[in-house]
């Protein structure tokens, strides 16, 4: 195949390369982990490329973050601006609001690092919640995966303190509006609310005394981004122990891994996806408009208009904070006031379950050991309904961050688009669970289980036209293929097909 | 394995359940020690290697141009949408040459490994508990006085005095939310600085006010409106307008009050002058006017606070003092007397 000189060439890097790693493993002693560093399995399924795409997500936030930090100016002292964007000529703003509007406008490339950083934080964002609905609905938290779970869990909340607070960062109306209202949550928390509210906003009623901006632009630049990225070291680290769960399929056990190498296969096409992840977030950045702050305008207390919607990712609790029916609580004196329990108990609530739902997990089936082969989701009819069930709710909560430009779409009083809605948090989970439940037992029926009977067998059309699945071996399950014969699909359950874990 | 299969696998180390459940080689033995690692798709197919590696090149030169662009576009002054399209494809061109190369060229492939065990082995798992005994015993058992007694209430001393500085953030909130910057006899101003006269606004109108010498005061916004005379007189129920916190004055009938919502302190900036309402953008809390602004619909739960409005004898709007309870969204202690 290869010629002489090639060979020799080969040779002659090798050597190098030797030379090179004995250095290393003089002194570190690196060449074991090196290795099996190098020789890692990694299995291929489309759905395992949605956290990479969080994590490139992010390494370009970085990247583009720290690019803007030489041109945003965190202060909230006012000025006038006088620049080239005509139509704010003369008007009084904030220096952090001018300095976003220059960054967009006067510096080079500053329009596209802005915007690519806010398509990157919205793909983030998505990309953690898919990812964590593929562990979800497949079972990849069950033991030894729960610590991941939690630090995931963990990544998400940081993501979305850390997407708000750069959202919030340009001091325009629209996100203005936004501090006004944490700011109102923050206030309703039971008896520490207004020293909580003070001495985050630095001053004792809202906008706070200028201290606010410099900040919030720590947190957003510094500790939050420092959180994020020591979770994710740990969240990969603790992959990296464990090792990736992977599908049941022919060849597939819980004692072996099945996938491609770390090195070069895995290597080249996850750069490949980072590459993709790029290309993408610029061209959105680049062509698709995004929070366009000069279009709403400085940020003044007494004003706001209507159509004014957050970030995907915080509509559900803006719409939690519109459906919430009228309720307050005073005695004594005293008031738990109406956005603290939208604000602050329901996702305080949600989110403790969802800490908590691989334990949980474990109760509902009684199941308390190892797994590395994932769940379809059919095979799991309860917990997929439970998921989409609160999928659905989601949804319903961030539907409702909308109901102005809904209603204003259809022509629908907002009034009645709030009332459905609030019907709906009960409805939809209900019906959602209900058809997704159905559908999964269907699909238990219908189809063929993956583990008794092989996915990735080859189909052959003998002589008389008959088809037949050959190879593929299943092993690792205590069910087999022969048990259950090869009746063609759709002819009825298969024994042991149901939720029999 | 089954020979089947399309493609050539390699298995290695222990695996399955029938070898038993500890068969597996101790963590991270997942190196599959002879596999033909040579093996690539297009390795007996030349021809068509050379010419994937051609498309790939081509793919890749893409990307230099793409670059040369973005230099160009740059210098020229920068343009975010040909800077977009052509980071677009820059990128996009690099990764697709990377893929086909990954999948047609670099040698690899699906491979079987054991996961192996990862727990410690038993000794070292009743080890470690060996070890970490060697203290506790040490510092819990012989000298629990020390550390229960002394140690934990000092920490806690300590760790509370650790705490102090964050009051340095803020101020104490002592009744700053309970006032707001009008005054006896502060006229009513607008944004730009204007004094409101009785006369200058129509029946229907509205306007937002300020106090004087405190314009754009965030908690002091206020909604005067003019809601004429004739429905005043009908729809006055209960409370403030009784009170004569209202201006009335040939056909004009004047109320005003705190712009900040109830709920969760947004401007309620919308006003539907047909059914007399003010409307928040941000929660779509309602407030019927002709109720005193009482919440009629959304979240908020308490009316907007009404501001005592009287007139100078020069025809200037005035409040003849502070709104009489909190203005803006609810607070643990807003009923506390002060």
């Amino acid at each position: 195949m290869s010629t002489l000189a090639e060979r020799a060439a080969a040779r002659k890097r090798a050597e190098r390369s030797q030379s090179a790693l004995d250095w290393l493993d003089d002194r570190l002693g690196s060449s074991k982990w090196l290795r099996s560093a190098m020789d890692k399995i990694f299995p291929d399924h489309w759905s395992f490329m949605v956290g990479e795409i969080a994590m490139y997500s992010f390494v370009i936030l970085v990247a583009t973050g720290i690019y803007l930090t030489f041109f945003y100016n965190a202060s909230g002292a006012e000025v006038v601006y006088h620049g080239p964007y005509r139509p704010l000529d003369g008007q009084k703003m904030t220096i952090a609001y001018e300095s976003v509007i220059n960054l967009s406008f006067s510096v080079r490339a500053g329009l596209i690092m802005r915007q690519a950083h806010h398509w990157a934080a919205l793909i983030f964002i998505a990309a953690i919640v898919f990812h964590m609905g593929r562990i979800f609905f497949t079972g990849a938290f069950r033991r030894p995966r729960e610590v991941n779970w939690v630090i995931g869990t963990t990544l998400l909340l940081t993501a979305m303190l850390e997407g708000f607070s750069g959202y919030s960062l340009p001091d325009d109306l629209l996100s203005g509006g936004g501090l006004r209202i944490l700011y109102s949550i923050v206030q309703s928390v039971p008896i520490v609310g207004t020293w909580l509210a003070a001495d985050l906003w630095g001053g004792n009623t809202f906008p706070g005394n200028g201290d606010f901006f410099p900040r919030l632009f720590v947190l957003h630049e510094f500790v939050l981004p420092l959180t994020l990225a020591g979770l994710l070291g740990a969240h990969l680290a603790v992959l990296w122990r464990q090792k990736h769960t992977d599908f049941p399929g022919p060849g597939k056990t819980e004692h072996n891994i099945v996938g491609s190498r770390l090195w070069p296969q895995y290597f080249v096409k996850t750069n490949a996806l980072l590459l993709f992840v790029a290309g993408v977030v610029f061209g959105l950045g680049g062509l698709v408009q995004i929070n366009p702050v000069w279009v709403y305008g400085p940020y003044e207390a007494a004003r706001a208009s209507s159509g004014t919607q957050p970030d995907w990712y915080i509509g559900w609790l803006d719409g939690a904070l519109r459906l919430w029916p009228h309720w307050e609580f005073r005695s004594f004196g005293h008031e738990i006031p109406n956005p603290f329990f939208p604000g602050i108990l329901i996702p305080g609530i949600l989110f403790a379950v969802i800490y908590a739902w691989p334990w949980l997990d474990k109760r509902i089936y009684r199941d308390y050991g190892e797994h590395n082969l994932l769940d379809r989701p059919r095979d799991k009819p309860l917990r997929t309904a439970l998921g989409v069930a609160a999928l659905a709710f989601f949804v319903d909560l961030t539907l409702a961050s909308a109901t102005d430009l809904i209603g204003n779409a259809l022509g629908v009083p907002f009034e009645t688009l709030i009332e459905l809605m609030q019907y709906g948090t009960f409805v939809a989970p209900i019906v959602a669970g209900v058809v997704a439940f159905r559908v999964c037992v269907r699909l238990q029926r219908g189809q063929v289980h993956p583990i008794q009977r092989p996915v990735g067998g080859i189909m052959v059309r003998d002589a008389r036209g008959g088809y037949h699945t050959v190879g593929a071996a299943h092993d690792g399950h205590e069910a087999s293929a022969e048990e259950h014969g090869l009746e063609p699909a759709g002819a009825g359950p298969p024994a042991g097909a149901s939720e029999a874990h | 394995m089954s020979e089947e299969l399309p493609f050539p696998r390699v298995v290695t180390g222990t695996h399955g359940p029938e070898e038993g459940a500890g068969a597996g080689t101790p963590w991270p033995g997942d190196v599959p020690p002879e596999q033909d690692d040579t093996w690539y798709p297009l390795r007996d197919d030349p021809w068509r290697a050379r010419r994937v590696e051609l498309f790939i090149a081509l793919l890749w030169g893409v990307t230099a141009a793409c670059g040369t662009g973005l230099m160009a576009v740059y210098w020229m002054g920068g343009q975010a949408q040909l800077e977009g399209a052509l980071l677009f494809c820059g990128f996009s061109a690099l990764g697709a040459g990377l893929v086909i190369w990954a999948r047609r060229l670099v040698p690899g492939q699906e491979v079987v490994g054991s996961r192996g065990e990862h727990t410690s082995a038993p000794e070292d798992r009743s080890g470690v508990v060996g070890s970490l005994s060697r203290g506790t015993d040490a510092m819990l058992s012989r000298r629990g006085f020390l550390v229960k007694r002394v140690l934990v209430p000092v920490g806690g001393v300590f760790g509370i005095a650790a705490l102090w500085p964050l009051a340095s953030l803020g101020s104490r909130p002592d009744r700053a939310l309970f006032h707001t910057k009008w005054y006896p006899g502060a006229r009513l101003v607008t944004e730009d600085g204007r004094a409101v006269h009785v006369d200058d606004i129509v029946v229907g109108g509205e306007l937002t006010v300020f106090p004087e010498g405190f314009i754009e005061d965030p908690m002091s916004a206020a909604v005067v409106i003019n809601i004429g005379r004739d429905k005043l007189q009908a729809h006055t129920v209960n409370g403030y307008n009784q009170a004569g916190f209202e201006v009335v004055s040939g056909g004009n009938g004047i109320v005003a009050f705190s712009k900040i919502c109830t709920h969760a302190g947004c401007p309620v900036s919308l006003f539907n002058v047909l059914a007399m309402q003010l409307i928040c953008p941000c929660h779509q809390s309602t407030f019927d006017i002709l109720q005193d602004c009482a919440p009629v619909f959304g979240p908020a739960s308490r009316p907007l606070p009404q501001l005592p409005l009287g007139v100078r004898p020069d025809g200037y709007l005035i409040a003849t003092r502070d709104f009489v309870e909190p203005v803006g969204p609810g607070f643990w202690d807003r009923g506390s007397e002060p």
